[in-house]
């Protein structure tokens, strides 16, 4: 059984073994980037020199505010006496939360919505098509900014008001890739081969079209897993995000470093700005990677030397 | 066949009538939205702070006593004669802030568009020429890292670099507040009003403003820009047409530049117009970073103040905006490419 699954896992993983090139580099590099992320969200607490809100050391002395990095503070401290590196090690756990619940909800909603919507078609097809495409025309960070407004106003600022508010950008990205996509399998032949031998739409569904558009599923969450974190720091950023008080957000910290460039503070706005690229660059190019590598019509494989069996000598028939 | 005259006047009047529903719903959503949340939008802004009896006859004013069927009529017959309401908080109509800040943004979006048109078609097209060599990786990466990186990340390095160690250039407004104060206003863009004033230091100052946030906004935006042109480029260079020209012995330079090039730009265009999403949340961030009085910068100064009516009323401005870019880019598409208009 494990053995097995191993094996399930191993060949899943084949592709990316298996690709060449540039794009073997882009994925490797993306996947890297990724898991430093990943493992910094999960360790937190046991590498991050301080709280991300504590401002006082063991003693009780308040930590000079602004300093510049040292050994004690390797990033520095910013304008509310906090440690910089301590806020951008636990800023990766707010990020990765809100922007993997986000995902989840965007995909929850927007799937089944887009497979139900491109079957069946109709008029709920139709009206959902128009909704979304309003949607989605819609400048995102205003949609996200407004969403994150109206909830803030109900249930105030936290993970789940910024989660929702991004899930709001991405449920019409995904509605529209799904319900294409399922447009175009619906005439697929083998899918009508189905329905002629009289299976019933929630087999054909579940087991033809679903396993179709699944396969799509990986590239397009990761680069809008890489989108969300630019959505929610912008968020941050103009103050619809997460309260300082309950964690670290990158973006939130961006703006209170804004007015630190003039007077030469350069610490407290680069650490968590550089988080933000690498992160979102670590994703943009496992997703990247992963469409060169997973994508047949964009696959460059391994040239394998073939040796071909010496001919045999061939009777003259002439 | 049709002739390409009369086809294009039916693509154009069917493209006007697909119209209507997608601004019908948009304004919808953006009035449902903004009446879900609160009581009413004079209390959250104002309350508190004037008598009850005052919140009441503002409350009348602004119809909030109504039922909100009747309300929704009278926001859609307000949209369509361009009347967006007052701003609760400063009582200033929405059309004046539109006006006099959204200039702001038109002022900064069109040169970061410039900025963003020539970084991102430019490299994008060396990119796309040298497939695979050490430029296009560079390019790529380049395109990659751009787009990962924050508006106000790169104003913030940007203020650092020119405005705090170099002191090149100033960070923050639209000009320096005297040639602010003095610079008579006939357009609301600077850049226009100070050539109009015609004193050489007034436009030096203007333009100095707004070379940070245009550059700022321009590179995020080439950004993707790089990676479309890219990739068609690519695609082009596949075509048939390619190989067409390259067997009739015409050289690989004016292959590439005469045939390959033209071609593979054409796509961007409708491309561009999706862009415009992009642009708008781009000038948001940097309209903030750089304090440039855009419509963005004034949005998030209203929200802060949970000033209800200025934000239905800029958000509705940017659903009109948004519609207006869609189909000007279908028109311009149909234009060039015949095979559009069907």
């Amino acid at each position: 059984m494990a053995s097995q699954l191993i094996a399930r896992a191993g060949r899943a993983f084949g592709p990316v073994r298996e690709a060449r090139g540039v794009p073997r580099w882009i994925v490797w590099a993306g996947i890297v980037l990724t898991l430093l992320f990943v493992v910094m969200a999960l360790t937190a607490p046991w590498i991050s020199p301080y709280a991300f809100d504590q401002y006082k050391d063991a003693s009780g002395q308040r930590f000079v505010k602004q300093q510049a990095p040292s050994s004690a503070h390797p990033f520095g401290t910013n304008v509310q006496s906090t440690d910089v590196m301590s806020r951008v090690i636990w800023g990766a756990r707010t990020e990765l939360k809100v922007v993997l619940f986000a995902v989840v909800v965007s995909l929850l909603v927007g799937l089944p919505l887009g497979l139900l919507s491109g079957y069946f078609g109709g008029p709920v097809d139709r009206v959902l098509v128009l909704i979304m495409d309003a949607l989605f025309a819609f400048p995102y960070l205003l949609l996200a900014i407004v969403i994150a407004f109206l909830l803030s106003d109900k249930f105030g600022s936290g993970v789940a008001t910024a989660a929702f508010a991004i899930s709001a950008v991405y449920i019409p990205q995904y509605f529209r890739v799904v319900r294409n996509h399922v447009v175009s399998l619906r005439e697929e032949s083998y899918v009508e081969a189905a329905r002629a031998l009289g299976a019933r739409p929630r087999t054909v569904i579940g087991r033809y079209v679903f396993q179709n558009v699944v396969q799509s599923v990986p590239v397009i969450a990761t680069l809008n897993a890489a989108d969300a974190i630019l959505t929610l720091a912008a968020l941050g950023f103009l103050g619809y995000g997460i309260q300082p008080t309950d964690a670290a957000e990158w973006g939130y910290d961006s703006s209170r470093a804004l007015s630190d460039a003039g007077a030469g503070i350069w610490w407290t706005g680069l650490f968590p700005g550089m988080a933000i690229v690498l992160l979102v660059t670590g994703l943009t190019l496992l997703g990247e990677g992963l469409n060169d590598v997973l994508n047949p019509v964009l696959r460059r494989r391994k040239m394998e030397p073939v040796t071909l069996p010496p001919r045999a000598p061939q009777e003259d028939r002439a | 066949m049709a002739k390409p005259t009369t086809s294009l006047r039916t693509y154009a009047l069917t493209r006007l009538a697909l119209v209507l529903p997608m601004l019908w719903i948009l304004l919808t959503l953006v009035f449902f939205m903004m009446r879900v949340a609160p009581g009413d939008p004079v209390t959250a802004a104002l309350g508190g702070r004037l008598p009850e009896k005052e919140l009441q006859e503002r409350r009348h004013a602004a119809g909030y006593d109504k039922p909100l069927i009747v309300q929704y009529v009278d926001y859609l017959g307000d949209v369509a004669r361009l009347n967006f309401g007052t701003t609760i908080t400063d009582d200033r109509p929405v059309t004046d802030v539109i006006i006099e800040n959204g200039s702001a943004t038109l002022e900064l979006t069109f040169w970061a568009m410039v900025v963003a048109l020539s970084v991102g078609i430019g490299l994008g097209l060396v990119a796309g020429r040298l497939r695979d060599s050490g430029a296009d990786v560079s390019i790529r990466m380049f395109g990659i890292v751009v787009y990962a990186m924050p508006a106000f990340f790169l104003g913030f390095l940007a203020q650092l670099l020119f405005g705090e160690r170099l002191g090149w250039l100033p960070t923050s407004g639209r000009a320096s507040p005297e040639v602010q104060f003095l610079l008579p206003t006939h357009t609301h863009l600077y850049l226009i009003d100070a050539i109009i004033y015609g004193d050489w230091a007034t436009f030096k100052d203007v333009v100095l403003h707004l070379i940070l946030p245009a550059a700022t906004l321009g590179l995020i935006i080439a950004g993707v820009l790089i990676r479309l042109v890219r990739v068609n480029v690519l695609q082009t260079m596949k075509g048939d047409y390619i190989e067409a020209a390259r067997a009739r012995g015409i050289d690989e330079k004016s292959v590439v530049y005469r045939h390959a090039f033209k071609n593979a730009l054409v796509p961007v265009v409708t491309v561009l117009g999706l862009q415009v999403a992009l642009l708008m949340s781009g000038a948001v961030l940097t309209e903030t970073t750089f304090n440039w009085p855009g419509i963005g910068f004034e949005l998030v100064r209203y929200l802060n103040n949970r000033d209800y009516i200025a934000v239905q009323g800029i958000i509705t401005f940017f659903a009109l905006i948004v519609i207006f870019v869609s189909v000007l880019i279908d028109f311009v598409n149909a234009w060039i490419d015949p095979r559009v208009r069907y």
